[in-house]
């Protein structure tokens, strides 16, 4: 069972797993707990799994999260993973699932997730973590919090600094 | 000029904060080397050859005296007596402990000074032309937007982990372009459209390195509340396609031109159409807060001395020079802007000392409202200096060696630390510039062959800009050999080009030989009044390849 890190910075335990992509020619092996697919194979083979309400997907850092559009909110968990923590582009997939296609439910960061990306990650609209196993899981509650605010607008807010000066 | 308000200072406190945190755990083994380096870089620190350097941001070249008198104290305190105003507007220090990064971030916080993101694959501190604010065909003063891209990009949470680092120039003046902003990942010129908005033309994917390329304009005009949109929809498309599998492919340029210029602006048009009206557009409101701290300082009705220095001038020679070379004309008629030469044969370009720092400093207030500016030719501006006070000023600075009167001459060079201070380079950059700076000691002979950039680089980073110099020197390594290429025919300005490579490389000790044939063929060849890079264009690179390798 992994441990999960929400952004309060509590940390909590549940069933989720990430199921890899199968290997070419093979079948994707669905276990029965909670599991996270790869989100073209749960697209291409969606109403196989109307009866489960708990399937979610992941996306790499490569994938366009622009192909779940209309259909993001059927699903309770989408997971980006960091295939290499300085991969940026998790990032700019978290906002535009966010901002752009209006995902509401949990969105979990998975991978190479250390401590010191924890509050970018989390301004660009993740709501749980799965931290790399070698890290300090008891530092993640101050590294999500080391600044009390931002410059930027971001998933997080709507007011950017300049903004919020002006009122 | 900016000053903090109570959001900096906290966010600049939980930043030293946090690096002395992540050093703390650097050091007990608890990040990796690899998962310290981006955090270490993000705060200016960048280990090499000799020692670590610690590169300290001066947001778009602006220093107030107090400032610089803390650079003096650190320099002193934490290394060893001097620094190094470098080609992009900020400060590097060479020689710092690990250990005291911390300490000295902390110092320089408390002087609202700091080294976030000047190194890394991020977006980078943002530079402008050092005569704004006081030049006369300025379309507007472009430093409250420097300001509002520097705040929008600092611990931008999208954008901190980008395939490359990322620089972005901003231009304001009609006729001149100090700030290259043709070769920066984003260039942007300030203008006005048919309507009288003011607004910009963007460049995007300029860059030197290994591959330069002048950056196309991807649009038009982009009018100044969609800045920070727009500039997000180009790093959003970038951080999502720019490639990752090759450092040296990653750069925005490359991207740029697998897309083409047309093929890319349609992606970030498309981007932008999404975001254009999200809280991140700028208000106008807005602008003109930030445009507040950037208000004219108090300008005196100076008495008009144009007969005591006409009179100065014919009276001395060396300070006639000094007028004609390092002295530019301000939008006050009663002000002028001077330019301290950091270039004194003989001293690395752009080092200084913790005693001139103060001197600076020291200048700054008896002569310019306590501030100066920092140009990417590596030298420092007094902007406002009463035109009644020039003569004091000049006897006072010509001790301190800042009043060498070469500005913008062959022998104002612009040239990187090379193989004396840098693990990267192939060669010494250094000695080559002090061997060129003595051959051409002859003031007249420098002033009648007038202004021409040369840029010199240790290797092909680049750092000393050689594509866009009139005459760029590159070192390369010839079997373990120190060799230098040479180009002809660069130039950074509204006309920028990458200059064209004359032939085979030279030894160093060839180099001041090579370099007076060049300007030998240029002398034979000009006609009246024509500056070197016109010559060149008019008479192509050949007769220059029959001089030096005949
Ligand atoms: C002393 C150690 C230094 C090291 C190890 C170093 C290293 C580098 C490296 C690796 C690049 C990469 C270029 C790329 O991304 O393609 C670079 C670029 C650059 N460096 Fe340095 N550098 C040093 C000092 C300096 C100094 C002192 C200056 C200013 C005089 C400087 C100015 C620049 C500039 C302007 C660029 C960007 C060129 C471009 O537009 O691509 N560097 N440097
Ligand atoms: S151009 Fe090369 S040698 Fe010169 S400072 Fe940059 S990396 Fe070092």
């Amino acid at each position: 069972m992994p441990d999960v890190i929400t952004s309060d910075g509590s940390i909590r335990q549940d069933d989720w797993v990430v199921v890899p992509r199968p290997a070419d020619g093979e079948s994707l092996d669905i276990p029965e707990q909670p599991a996270l697919i790869p989100a073209d194979l749960w697209l291409a083979g969606k109403e196989h799994f109307e009866d489960r309400d708990d399937i979610g997907v992941w996306l790499d850092s490569h994938d366009e999260p622009e192909t779940l559009a209309g259909v993001v909110n059927e699903l309770p968990v989408i997971a980006v993973n960091f295939p290499k923590f300085s991969d940026g582009r998790g990032y700019s997939i978290a906002r535009l699932l966010r901002e752009r296609l209006n995902y509401q439910n949990e969105l979990r960061a998975v991978g190479d997730v250390l401590l010191d990306q924890l509050q970018f990650m989390k301004r660009c609209g993740f709501d749980t973590y799965v931290l790399r196993a070698d890290k300090d899981i008891n530092k993640a509650a101050r590294c999500l919090n080391f600044f009390t605010q931002g410059y930027q607008a971001a998933t997080d807010t709507d007011e950017p600094l300049f903004r919020r000066r002006a009122s | 000029m900016y000053v903090y308000d109570e959001h900096d200072r906290q966010m600049a406190a939980e930043r030293v904060a946090q690096f002395r945190d992540q050093t703390e755990r650097a050091l007990a083994g608890e990040l990796s080397e690899d998962e310290f380096l981006p955090l270490r870089l993000q705060n200016g620190l960048y280990v090499q050859r000799l020692a670590p350097m610690l590169r300290i941001a001066v947001p778009y070249g602006m220093l107030r005296s107090a400032q610089l008198r803390r650079l003096a104290r650190i320099t002193r305190d934490y290394d060893k007596g001097y620094a190094h105003f470098t080609t992009r507007q900020n400060v590097q220090l060479n020689w710092p402990e690990i250990e005291d990064v911390p300490d000295i971030l902390a110092e320089l916080a408390e002087v609202e000074m700091h080294a976030n993101q000047t190194s890394g694959n991020c977006i980078r501190n943002t530079t402008t032309d050092q005569f704004s604010g006081v030049q006369a065909d300025e379309i507007t003063d472009p430093r409250p937007y420097c300001e509002i891209i520097r705040q929008w990009s600092t611990f931008h949470p999208e954008f901190a982990f980008l395939p490359r680092k990322f620089k972005v120039a901003v231009n304001a003046s009609e006729h001149t372009d100090r700030a290259a902003i043709q070769v920066h990942d984003i260039g942007l010129q300030m203008m006005r459209n048919d309507k009288g908005e003011l607004g910009f033309r963007v460049h995007v994917g300029g860059g030197l390195g290994r591959t330069p390329m002048v950056g196309p304009v991807i649009r038009d005009f982009l009018p100044e509340l969609d800045l920070l949109t727009y500039l997000e929809a180009v790093l959003r498309v970038y951080n999502r396609y720019g490639r990752r599998d090759n450092k040296f492919k990653a750069r925005i340029k490359i991207l740029v031109k697998a897309l083409t210029p047309e093929g890319f602006a349609a992606k970030v048009e498309e981007e932008w159409s999404h975001i254009k009206d999200s809280p991140t557009r700028l208000t106008q409101e807005a602008i003109e807060q930030f445009k507040g701290y950037f208000t004219e300082p108090d300008y005196e009705q100076v008495p008009d001395v144009k007969d005591v220095l006409a009179t100065q001038r014919f009276e001395n020679r060396e300070f006639d020079q000094w007028i004609g070379h390092n002295v530019d004309t301000h939008k006050n008629p009663g002000y002028a802007i001077v330019t301290l030469t950091m270039k004194k044969t003989g001293t690395p370009p752009g080092d200084v000392s913790d005693r001139q720092l103060e001197q600076i400093a020291d200048l700054a207030d008896q002569y310019s409202f306590g501030e100066v500016r920092v140009t990417h030719q590596q030298n420092v501006v007094l902007a406002d200096v009463r035109k009644d006070q020039l003569f004091e000023l000049w006897q006072a600075i010509t001790p301190m060696d800042f009043a060498t009167a070469n500005l913008n001459t062959l022998t104002d060079v612009i040239c990187c630390p090379g193989g004396d201070y840098c693990a990267l380079a192939n060669a010494k950059s250094i000695p080559v510039a002090e061997s060129i700076q003595r051959q051409f000691d002859d003031m007249d002979y420098l002033y009648d062959i007038g202004n021409i950039d040369l840029n010199i680089s240790g290797c092909m980073n680049a750092c000393g800009h050689h594509h866009v110099g009139n005459i760029g020197v590159l070192g390369v390594d010839k079997k373990g050999q120190e060799f230098y290429q040479i180009s002809l025919g660069g130039s950074s300005h509204h006309d920028a080009a990458i200059g064209k490579i004359l032939g085979p490389s030279f030894a160093r000790e060839d180099m001041p030989e090579v370099m007076q044939k060049i300007i030998n063929v240029y002398v034979d060849n000009r006609t009246e009044e024509e500056p070197f890079l016109d010559t060149y264009r008019r008479i192509g690179i050949e007769p220059f390849k029959e001089r030096v390798y005949a």
